[in-house]
């Protein structure tokens, strides 16, 4: 029998180790596992390194994980957010290495990484700093640089609802990174709202399927990024 | 009547982004940047339908909601609350980003820092010490959607232009800008340079040279 449901989003990252490399769903709040990032911090590993869209707000979710001191490298596409002032000062005080790289290509990169595609050309960032240092090369007289595809020893993901076997649904744009982190990791933890018994999903509405997903874990009533800082929560 | 109000030269943003409504055509997919772009939606000629992509993953966003309707997970890119019309679909990342540089929008509007008169844009980073890096989606946008039109005021804050010979600022693309909409100018980019398309109340040639970097090519009859 397959069951991927885990009990709490604490025994969901109980082997987070120090130095994985953990993709993190998300653009803003919208997407943002928030109690996995949050069982990860109690959980206490050390040294990671983050793959996610931005660098989180306030005190919470992934701001939070950086406060604590535990982000020795974030790769994501923009580090700058309303509220976010963790990652700034931890950048600028040379305590966070940042790979900085354009939203579309970090998108590509972790398809690539999922999908078996070590490395592909994209016409993003021809000519900009970005690519400095990059193979390029010309199709059909366009330049293009070379991207390599993106792995994660583990994905924090935040659906709407999953099966036991792990497919999932997504809720609007909380979609964005999650089916292609899902697919790029080793181990990849989903947290839902609701998880179903095998059928309870509609196979043609499923976004993940669940040979993607490793585990699912049942968090009721998701918190958001913004209603958190409205609130004055600083975690832990 | 102030005096600086009877002596005001050309557009308000609000005009600014009416004119750049006016050129986009039925049945676009369109992508607007943050900021002035976003007022571009509001001022569509009636009779058009356009479709709006945000890059977080809605194909037909649609306005903001009313105080309280919003949902903290149906975001736009600039992470405001928005709605989604009848029509809508959401979508993961990398087919966004597959939308974009797959050549299948038609027409992105973006802000600028500085604009070159090959096309070349800078609108992600003044390159300041300290400053932190941050790029998001321009990159994308700017290398593969069909049409890149700017909107962006002809000067900055301490006069000086902002359409030049050459970026000094760190690029985001190579010779991606079309048209640049500006408070003074509608103006085209051409294989010759700058070319003047239009011209703002209170604004003649002379007027608007003065505050460009580059050469400007007059009116094409």
């Amino acid at each position: 029998m397959i069951d991927k449901q885990i009990s709490s989003p604490a025994e969901a990252v109980r082997d987070v180790f120090d130095g994985a490399t953990v993709m993190v769903g998300g653009f803003g709040e919208a997407g943002s596992p928030i109690e996995l990032i949050h069982a990860l911090i109690d959980q206490g590993s050390k040294d990671l390194t983050i793959v996610s869209n931005n660098t989180g707000s306030g005190e919470v979710g992934l701001a939070a994980l950086l406060k604590a001191g535990r982000v020795r490298k974030f790769i994501c596409s923009f580090p700058r957010t309303a509220n976010s002032t963790v990652f700034p000062e931890l950048y600028r005080a040379g305590k966070c290495e940042l790979e900085l790289v354009p939203q579309g290509t970090l998108a590509e990169r972790i398809r690539a990484g999922g999908a078996g595609i070590p490395a592909f050309y994209t016409p993003s960032a021809v000519g900009t700093p970005l690519a400095e240092g990059k193979e390029s090369r010309e199709f059909d007289g366009r330049e293009y640089v070379m991207e390599h595809g993106l792995k994660a020893d583990f994905a924090f993901v935040k659906g709407r609802s999953a099966d036991t076997y792990g497919n999932v649904v997504y809720n609007k744009t909380a979609r964005n990174f999650g089916p292609i982190m899902a697919m790029a990791a080793k181990v990849s933890i989903v947290q839902v709202e609701s998880v179903v018994e095998p059928g309870g999903i509609d196979p043609e509405s499923v976004v993940s399927p669940g040979i993607f997903v490793s585990r699912v874990v049942e968090v009721a009533e998701p918190a958001h990024e913004s209603e958190l800082i409205a609130a004055g929560v600083s975690y832990p | 009547m102030s005096e600086s109000m009877t002596q005001r030269v050309g557009w308000t943003r609000e005009q600014m982004a009416q004119r750049v409504a006016q050129d986009i055509e039925n049945g676009s997919y369109v992508n607007l940047g943050i900021g002035i772009p976003e007022l571009v939606a509001k001022f569509v000629p009636e009779g058009r339908t356009l479709i709006y992509h945000t890059e977080n993953g809605l194909l037909g966003m649609g306005p903001s909601p009313e105080e309280g309707e919003g949902d903290p997970e149906l975001i736009n890119a600039g992470k405001k609350q928005v709605s989604a019309i009848p029509g809508a679909a959401y979508f993961h990342h990398a087919d966004s980003f597959s939308m974009i540089r797959g050549g299948h929008l038609d027409l992105c509007v973006l802000g600028a820092l500085q604009v070159a008169q090959n096309g070349d844009l800078a609108n992600w980073s003044t390159g300041e010490e300290g400053a932190i890096p941050a790029v998001g989606g321009a990159m994308d946008l700017v290398a593969g959607v069909k049409k890149i039109y700017v909107i962006t005021q002809h000067t900055t804050k301490t006069g000086e232009p902002k359409l030049v010979e050459s970026c000094t600022y760190p690029l985001t693309g190579l010779g991606v800008v079309t048209r640049v909409y500006t408070d003074l100018a509608v103006i085209d980019v051409t294989p010759d340079g700058f070319r003047l398309v239009e011209l703002t109340p209170g604004a003649d040639f002379a007027y608007v040279q003065e505050r460009t970097g580059a050469q400007l090519l007059p009116l094409s009859h």
